[in-house]
């Protein structure tokens, strides 16, 4: 027995998910998802990944059971993630986590029921975070992102804001690790979306690879074509990630790189105001085409 | 009368519950119940059509590569494309397909079915040299277990060597799938949720570094299916055969095929692919596919019964929340008005009687590595088998397309959007048949449907009250420990369900279409 291991408590709550964000996680590279969830992934500190639906051994009132006890024995004490949007339509009715006295428990109730006591929150992901793609117009079952849902319930527990469809594996280990290290973000290491500066803090235009043929006037006109995607709709331009230099799925390649271009995906205004997708969305002053 | 409700599934992908009464240890009837609505269909309506291909990924970030091409054949049918797409392009994406399916059904046997078979405790007591043992026996002896207690105790049989070697391969297999991922993301630029899988081909590139980098990537995949994942599924049905007499269900499978070996006939249902489309029941006879048949049932779904029986191509769903004698958000696809069970069983049973001879050989090795006749695939254990059976069918494959790729060739070919189409996708994804259909006017998406694997699967009743795929394979199985069910569990996810995908909806006011074509 190691006593001098501190161990993190977390619950993972998975709301209105397609677990793309889970899969993402799965793909990080240092520290790989085995030393965040069994190793110290800082010396010392043990990730305790208590309630995650996806990953976890137990099933039905078991793993229930085990989420519902650490958010009364460990008050104040315990991380709470949670990926998905959160459908708050009609109470709650479009989406439940586990039941209570055999009625189901919606994830509006789940999510404000076990944010209260967290230590912080993480919203993992553009859905948890901004409400993404359920969310979209005309959002038929009333999805919210989580920080409009806890200000709207009055809950102060700090949120912080991991963007992305899906985000990129270190985005979010980077930020677990930060709070292992050094405890929550102040403010001035978040953007105006509760989203680490590290990550969101520049531009994917800033620093894309692509970036020359912009200044130079040279468009791709057609997927395949070399030359900068902004005239089939790339999002670049107004969207905040660090993409281009930390690339994606070990280094190998990025939306842009392959051609398809950026889709605004860690962006408050992912799907709705960035779509249509492959049309031009705002209009730039660019040099003459010459390709 | 006892009940057994699981609720939530887990390692699954979303939302299920399942419901068992239980009389004498005998599951006497079942309900599977999807717990979780988005409505995709509505937010995609009135949308530029190729929008569809990036949100329906959204649909599940688990298969989301299948959801980007099922979307991406509709809309090429849509466009006229059909018959159109370069052989680059044909070729890229079958290789995005092929890698993603086979990096995820590594991942459904150790990340989200192993864990009810193999006990990871017992490596508590290991005594050795293994790097990633020992720092799983470190992390038992700090005493937090979670996630992988609490769970249901008793029934792990594996003896201690198979056992760790099982659990040091978990871990394995979470880097062998990340480099599955990585070669997928060489084709599509990242993964989950791809970005250059396009109507008309691919917005990627081939180049010979690439080509050769993902080689040695596959490389590594067939390695692994070969020498760690086909043993361990082997080593398991060893040991728990008796699994080989559980869950057999209905015993009608349908599949769609899947991976393009030509791009020149429109009629995706009779296109030459790799996995042959069609259906089989337990006579082992292949009938031809036929997507006229295909209706969505909702007497026990929570939607308006007045919109039951419909073909996708005419769907309309208007939700119900309070709809009495609904216990679903699924739906209850039927072909020819029957149930039908999709996946990897059947897309290898349908290839198996098509007389390929590959499958042939790789599924009468494996029966008589059991002494076992080919009802035994109707399984638990059969389904496990096929699935890895699918994995090594597709991986062995792959490497002879790399190499029919031709840098500098075209992937694309450009075209106009539609002012008013119709279209259809379909392939058979990780988890069985997967359709896509779309309805456009005025150059925006009217009407947009998809039938998903999970659906066929999970199904609640339908309107003459049969139950589903899954219910079925539960009905009738002897639970020997109601505090620790395991037999319900391993019948579900046997299956791989995958909720989010099952769980949608078609607009409230979709326009009726006119007999559905596929162009």
């Amino acid at each position: 027995m190691d006593s001098k291991t501190i161990e993190y408590p977390v619950i993972w709550l998975q709301c209105a998910t397609c677990t793309g964000c889970l899969i993402s996680i799965l793909n990080s590279v240092s520290p790989t998802i085995k030393n965040v969830l069994i190793d110290e992934v800082i010396p010392g500190k043990h990730v305790n990944l208590r309630f995650n639906a996806t990953v976890m051994a137990g099933a039905g009132d078991l793993a229930i059971a085990i989420a519902e006890e650490t958010v009364k024995k460990v008050k104040g004490g315990y991380l709470l993630i949670v990926d998905g949007s959160i459908p708050t339509a009609k109470n709650g009715v479009y989406g439940s986590i586990g039941e209570r006295n055999h009625q189901p428990v919606s994830m509006v109730e789940r999510v404000i029921e076990f944010s209260r006591d967290a230590l912080a929150v993480m919203a993992v992901g553009t859905c948890a975070t901004f409400g993404g793609i359920p969310a979209a117009a005309p959002n038929p079952t009333g999805c919210q992102g989580l920080k409009e849902l806890l200000e709207s319930k009055g809950i102060k527990t700090p949120v912080i804001n991991v963007a992305g469809c899906p985000p990129h594996p270190d985005w979010f280990v980077g930020t677990v690790a930060s709070l292992l290290l050094s405890g929550l973000p102040s403010a001035d290491q978040l953007d105006d979306f509760g989203r680490p500066l590290t990550f969101y803090g520049k531009l994917i235009h800033e620093n894309c690879q692509r970036r020359a043929y912009f200044d130079e006037g040279k468009f791709a006109k057609k997927h395949g074509d070399p030359g900068c995607l902004y005239e089939l709709g790339c999002k670049g331009p107004i969207t905040y990630a660090d993409c281009p230099t930390r690339l994606w799925n070990t280094g190998v390649n990025w939306c842009v790189g392959s051609g398809g271009g950026c889709h605004g995906c860690t962006q408050p205004e992912f799907p709705d105001l960035v779509s249509p997708l492959y049309v031009k969305t705002i209009e730039i002053e660019t040099a003459p085409n010459k390709l | 009368m006892g009940k057994i409700v699981i609720v939530p599934i887990t390692r699954i992908e979303g939302h299920l519950k399942i419901e068992c009464l239980v009389e004498n240890g005998i599951i006497k009837e079942a309900r599977s119940s999807g717990m979780l609505f988005r409505g995709f269909e509505i937010i995609l309506r009135g949308r530029d059509p190729r929008d569809a291909q990036i949100i329906t990924q959204r649909i599940c970030g688990v298969c989301n590569v299948c959801h980007a091409m099922a979307s991406t054949f509709n809309l090429d049918s849509a466009f006229g494309l059909a018959d159109k797409i370069p052989d680059n392009g044909r070729i890229m994406r079958n290789l995005a397909a092929g890698l993603h399916v086979v990096q995820d059904h590594i991942l459904h046997f150790y990340h989200l079915a192993a864990l009810d078979y193999v006990d990871v405790t017992k490596v508590a007591k290991y005594e050795g040299s293994d790097a990633d043992l020992n720092s799983i026996k470190a992390f038992i002896g700090r005493g937090e277990l979670g996630p992988f207690v609490p769970r249901y105790e008793g029934d792990y049989r594996l003896p201690d060597d198979v056992d760790r070697a099982a659990v040091s391969h978990y871990v394995k297999a979470l880097e062998i799938r990340r480099k599955g991922h990585e070669a997928v993301a060489m084709l599509t630029g990242r993964i989950p949720h791809t970005a250059s899988i396009v109507p008309g081909g691919m917005a990627e590139v081939p180049t010979v570094d690439k080509i050769a980098s993902i080689l040695w990537r596959l490389n590594e995949l067939r390695s692994f299916v070969d020498n760690v994942y086909l043993p361990d599924v082997l080593a398991v049905a060893g040991v728990y055969s008796d699994y080989f007499q559980i869950g057999a269900g209905c015993q009608n499978l349908l599949a769609y095929g899947a991976y393009d070996l030509e791009g020149k006939n429109p009629d995706y249902t009779r296109r030459q692919r790799l996995f042959q489309q069609g259906t089989i029941s337990a006579d082992l006879k292949l009938q031809p596919l036929d997507l006229s048949k295909i209706t969505e049932e909702v007497r026990h779904s929570w939607y308006e019964s007045n919109t039951s029986k419909l073909h996708p191509s005419t769907g309309k769903t208007v939700p119900a929340d309070e709809k009495s004698g609904a216990y679903s958000w699924l739906k209850a696809p039927r072909y020819g008005g029957r149930v039908y069970e999709v996946g990897p069983l059947a897309q290898m049973v349908t290839t198996y009687a098509s007389g390929n001879p590959k499958v042939k050989s790789l599924v009468d090795s494996t029966l008589a590595h059991f002494k076992a006749t080919p009802a035994a695939l109707f399984s638990v254990l059969g389904r496990h088998a096929a699935r890895a059976l699918a994995a090594k069918y597709v991986a062995d494959a792959m490497g002879e397309w790399l190499l029919q790729l031709k840098p500098g060739e075209p992937t694309f070919v450009p075209y106009e959007l539609p002012e008013e189409a119709q279209g259809v996708g379909i392939i058979d994804a990780a988890r069985g048949a997967l359709g896509h259909w779309i309805e456009i006017k005025e150059k925006k998406i009217a009407n947009y449907q998809c039938v998903v694997p999970t659906t066929w699967n999970a199904s609640p009743r339908d309107d003459s009250g049969t139950p589903g795929a899954i219910e079925q394979a539960l009905t009738g199985t002897r639970v020997k420990d109601e505090a620790n069910p395991f037999e319900i569990v391993r019948i579900v996810r046997a299956f791989d369900p995958c909720i989010a995908c099952a769980v949608h909806l078609i607009t409230p006011k979709g326009n009726e279409l006119g007999r559905f074509r596929i162009y």
